[in-house]
């Protein structure tokens, strides 16, 4: 067995399949705030579905469920294939731990969601709160990161 | 005193409650019923003669709770933002407003030929699983574990998605009170929202909601939801009536028994803003919640990929 045949090559397909997962989940999360009407971004032709919060709510729901099995993934992926080979670099701590953030207040917000589960307020605030800074901050960094062309992982 | 489920019961499993929220207000868990179920009003609006008795103790209880508006309201940008402002409109009583959290609609409805009329008290359902909790975006609404939906006046910023998501648009908003004015006021927020709180805090006292003690005519119950629906049935069958908030909206509660078909009164009644019809209501949360299942299936799909792509590796390598 070769190195070249143990390491898994990045798909092309996985990766805009996170970027697009990642855009629409931002996108759903945002129109989750009475913001998109407001300012007129509901207006624009194509773009009217972010003033229904319905519609946010479920495409969230659908983006977290791709998203979930994306991670799976590449976790999997890492361990089976690449973890002799590669390391994460600071870039790929710093993301997996966001989105482990992320997807763990997600979750408790989904949980939430359903009947007869009652959060205390300060709870549902510090979900909320929690959720959109560490969207914020993927996004914030993710932009630095494409900038600087940081990697998540490098060989070892 | 109106007919009710065990008061003495009810009252007693207050008590505890009652506790809890002279300690920490509206945090309270605030009064279940003593089995542990959401409180569940029942209305027999046969029963209803529209003294509005129950509006003016509405009035009179929750009067503390209404908003005292900052003026001149913050200039909002962009201009489309619209200023709601009853502050000066205090006393509109046939409609719900943030100073009227319960009106009573009243429909002429032909059945048979034989004209009735019909008197329907109407505020908050307190939907099960209300989607203006759930959905709020800033955790400013809330239920209580006894059922009862809450919007904290200190939290909310009034972006009215509350009203958006509900079935019946109940909340109603109030421009130039509120964070929103100690935040960005002109760029985000317009106020906050208010509807009917079933006087939770009456309820975690041991006392009755102000509506169902005041009503001379015993027109509501409250009570565990399971007995209130069982009763509701026994009513309706009694008087070869209708159901209504049973399962609408996936299940409310606040249940209405009226002897004139649900269809018929929306026929002869005048709806529009502030005046929600009692229209067929599928389960809002549904659709996202019947998902979620999938999300447990996603990390198994995930791994089981990853596996199938070793899978082919090692075939490819043997």
């Amino acid at each position: 067995m070769t190195t070249a045949a143990t390491i898994s090559k990045p798909d092309p397909g996985r990766r805009y399949l996170y970027l697009f997962t990642m855009f629409f989940l931002a996108l759903s999360g945002f129109g989750q705030m009475p913001i998109f009407k407001r300012y007129y971004i509901a207006d624009i032709p194509g773009l009217g579905w972010l003033a229904k919060f319905y519609i946010t709510h479920y495409i969230h729901y659908l983006g977290a469920i791709i998203l979930l099995a994306l991670c799976t993934y590449y976790i999997t992926e890492y361990f089976m294939f690449n973890i002799k080979k590669r390391k994460l670099t600071f870039s790929g701590y710093f993301n997996t731990a966001v989105i482990f953030g992320l997807i763990i207040s997600g979750l408790l917000l989904v949980i939430k969601n359903f009947a007869n589960y009652h959060y205390p307020n300060s709870l549902i605030i510090f979900l909320d709160l929690c959720h959109i800074s560490l969207v914020m901050l993927l996004l914030g960094y993710g932009l630095y990161s494409l900038i600087s062309k940081k990697r998540w992982t490098t060989p070892r | 005193m109106p007919e009710m489920i065990s008061r003495r019961a009810f009252l007693k499993g207050s008590a505890a409650a009652a506790c809890t929220v002279a300690a920490s207000g509206l945090t309270a868990a605030a009064s279940t019923s003593p089995s542990g179920q959401q409180l569940c009003t029942l209305l027999d609006i046969s029963k209803c003669v529209a003294c509005e008795a129950c509006v003016d103790a509405c009035q009179e209880v929750n009067a503390d709770k209404y908003p005292q508006p900052q003026k001149p309201f913050p200039k909002m940008y962009p201009s489309r933002v619209p200023v709601a402002d009853w502050s000066e409109k205090q006393d509109v009583r046939d409609r719900l407003t943030p100073y009227n959290w319960l009106y009573i609609q009243t429909a002429d409805v032909e059945v048979d030929g034989e004209a009735i009329e019909v008197n329907i008290p109407r505020r908050c359902m307190h939907c099960v699983n209300p989607p203006c909790v759930k959905l709020c975006p800033w955790g400013s609404a809330r239920q209580l574990k006894s059922g009862i939906s809450v919007i904290d006046p200190d939290i909310c910023l009034g972006g009215s998605k509350c009203k958006a998501v509900c079935p019946w648009h109940i909340p109603e908003r109030q421009t130039g009170v509120g964070l929103y004015l100690d935040i960005l006021p002109s760029l985000a927020g317009n106020g906050v929202m208010y509807k009917c709180d079933r006087c939770y805090n009456r309820i975690a006292e041991g006392e009755l909601p102000a509506c169902i003690e005041a009503c001379p005519e015993d027109v509501q119950q409250i009570g565990p939801r399971d007995e209130m629906i069982a009763k509701a049935h026994a009513l309706a069958k009694e008087i070869d009536g209708y159901i209504y908030g049973e399962t609408e909206n996936g299940g409310t509660n606040t249940i209405y028994v009226s002897p004139v078909p649900f269809e018929a009164i929306n026929k002869a009644s005048e709806y529009g803003k502030g005046r929600p019809p009692l229209k067929q209501a599928a389960d809002s949360m549904a659709s996202a919640n019947n998902i979620v299942a999938a999300m447990a299936i996603a990390p198994i799909a995930g791994v089981a990929f990853a596996a199938g792509k070793l899978f082919k590796q090692t075939q490819k390598n043997a």
